[in-house]
């Protein structure tokens, strides 16, 4: 497959240049099948490395931050931090695990603003908590929703999708009177 | 009867302001025509300056990634179409590419060029839209007629190529559903030697008229490195003066053997968008021209790659075959796709149209996640819109380029 091996010798360069910015953070590269460089680090040293990959490797734009619910597996969000170099026309795909009890991650809006949907729409539907957000709420679902629509519990045909009528329409019930 | 009255809240940053204090919060959308769809906008004016930008969207949420870890691969297809409705063709393509590198597939040559072709007919006929919609809502009427004609035109052929005029739900994996026919590839050719004079007239309308140009030069700038930092993508990041196209950068579906160039701007400015997306349009029928002459050069050939695990049959032979039928069946209801995780970005109208998939191996996706340009161009209009005037809105949305199918997703 001509995309691949092209894809293949590209990632090589940017391997080595993720390892240059990451090194001395602890970190495991992983072989992805489509051949894009990509490493997995703690939650304790996300932050750094995701700062360290701006300035030192040059990935100047973030692509997306999203969420794998791996469930069973434990621990079972996989947290995905996908950069991009406009320079260097490359990619590097950062992934964190994190555990159902305590799914928090560092927010990286300071490194990148452009994130800032990015970690709301994952918090809104995977209940994914980005520590340090500027503001950290809801960005599909209602403000009041109560559950993560992403979540693997969470049925096909949805929860309550008619709340908001229903309470409104039993109010109305209650207090409707025939006219005299 | 009672009356009603209007209670207007002002923003508590206002409200203490001893200078202004005149603070008015206003809602703009989300049934708002220059809006675009249901985007809201919750705008805090002072006077007529806006200070606070704030969009609220997922009025059109319909749970997209959800849906599609529910149907499986194969039958998310027509929901990909759905997303950014004014160029499906491409949604579908982006799709089907993410796939096929999850699974390892090389679709045949012929497949490709008519992928080209379909991507630069979507390309012309979103920024058709783009132009029509944002001429009306600074007040050139004349476009939006003109433009919808011409898209019209497009979608047309398209009626005749796929059998819809939206929607096509066309793609499959592995290639497209059917080949092109001699009448379809006519009407393709007589289209694009007739855009191009169509497009100057409209561009004779806008570019030196002194109306669209005070209402889009110097509104809503960007410098290239926070188009960067703000995730912007396509036209947007191209009009600050970054040339980075992924049909260059990461070329797919045969696209380093195209000749064309990557027009950018140099203020970053709604007026250099504008001029972007019209230079970006010229592009384009250069590419469909070329992707013509290469579908001329390869008749007969394959349109659909063959693969029995993860390609649907022949239709012709699901006709006929009971076998074939239950082959088919299988793979609509039951595509199990290598395990493991792959991303393909697309260069799509609006930017940088992503899906990232991950799948372990079962029927059921573990993930699909949409990474949705517009989505980002909606994020920045604050970075763009605050500090200037209330009507210059709409010049910044307009200009921005989105469509809230796929933001909402």
């Amino acid at each position: 497959m001509t995309a691949t091996a092209g894809g293949a010798a590209v990632a090589s360069s940017t391997r080595e240049r993720v390892r240059a910015a990451l090194a001395g953070l602890a970190h495991r590269e992983i072989e992805a099948r489509d051949g894009m460089a990509a490493v997995e680090v703690a939650r304790d040293v996300l932050a750094a490395a995701l700062r360290r990959l701006r300035d030192a490797a040059g990935f100047e734009a973030v692509t997306f931050v999203t969420a794998v619910d791996r469930r069973p597996a434990v621990p079972r969000f996989e947290v995905v931090h996908q950069l991009y170099s406009v320079a260097h026309r490359d990619r590097v795909r950062v992934q964190t695990r994190v555990a159902e009890e305590d799914p928090a991650v560092p927010s990286c809006v300071e490194v990148w603003p452009g994130a800032a949907f990015m970690e709301r729409e994952c918090f809104d539907l995977l209940g994914i908590v980005f520590t340090g957000h500027p503001g950290l709420k809801r960005l599909m679902m209602p403000e009041d929703y109560r559950y993560h629509p992403l979540r693997k519990e969470f049925p096909q045909q949805g929860i309550e999708p008619d709340r908001h009528y229903r309470e409104w329409d039993e109010a109305r019930r209650r207090t409707w009177r025939p006219e005299e | 009867m009672s009356t009603r009255t209007f209670e207007y809240s002002v923003g508590p940053e206002l409200a203490d302001d001893p200078v202004h204090g005149e603070g008015l919060r206003i809602n703009m959308g989300p049934q708002h025509p220059a809006t675009h769809g249901v985007l809201r906008l919750k705008i805090d004016l002072d006077g007529e300056t806006m200070r606070r930008i704030e969009p609220v969207v997922g009025y059109l949420h319909r749970g997209k990634e959800k849906l599609c870890e529910g149907l499986g691969w194969a039958r998310f297809f027509p929901h990909t179409d759905r997303l950014d409705y004014v160029q499906p063709l491409m949604n579908n393509i982006g799709y089907a590419l993410a796939l096929e590198k999850l699974a390892g597939i090389e679709v045949p040559e012929r497949g490709q060029i008519v992928r080209v072709l379909l991507m630069e007919l979507s390309r012309i006929a979103a920024h058709l839209i783009y132009l029509g919609c944002t001429g009306i809502d600074l007040g050139a009427v004349t476009i939006f007629f003109n433009t919808f004609k011409e898209r019209e035109k497009i979608y047309d052929i398209l009626d005749l190529w796929s059998g819809h005029r939206m929607n096509n739900t066309y793609v499959r994996i592995g290639g497209v559903f059917s080949d092109v026919s001699e009448e379809v590839e006519e009407l393709t050719r007589a289209f694009l030697a007739g855009f191009p004079a169509e497009l100057d007239v409209q561009e004779k309308c806008l570019t030196g008229n002194r109306i669209w140009y005070d209402r889009n030069r110097d509104v809503g700038r960007i410098s290239a490195e926070q188009a960067l930092a703000w995730a912007l993508t396509g036209p947007n990041l191209r009009g600050s003066g970054v040339a980075h196209d992924l049909r260059k950068a990461e070329p797919y579906s045969g696209y380093e053997g195209y000749e064309f160039d990557v027009p950018v701007g140099t203020a970053g400015d709604c007026y250099d968008r504008y001029l972007v997306r019209v230079e970006e349009m010229r592009q384009s029928v250069r590419i469909a021209e070329q992707a013509l002459r290469r579908l001329k050069e390869t008749r007969g050939g394959e349109v659909l790659a063959e693969d029995r695990r993860y390609i649907l049959p022949p239709k012709a032979a699901v006709r006929t075959s009971m076998e074939e039928l239950i082959h088919q069946f299988k793979i609509v209801t039951d595509l199990r796709l290598p395990a493991g995780e792959a991303y393909q970005g697309i260069e799509s109208s609006k930017g940088e149209l992503g899906f990232f998939v991950v799948s372990d191996g079962t029927r059921d996706p573990v993930r699909c996640h949409i990474r949705a340009p517009g989505l980002y161009n909606v994020q920045v209009i604050p970075v763009l819109g605050e500090g200037r005037l209330l009507s210059d809105t709409v010049a910044i949305i307009g200009s921005l380029d989105f469509v809230m199918g796929e933001v909402d997703r």
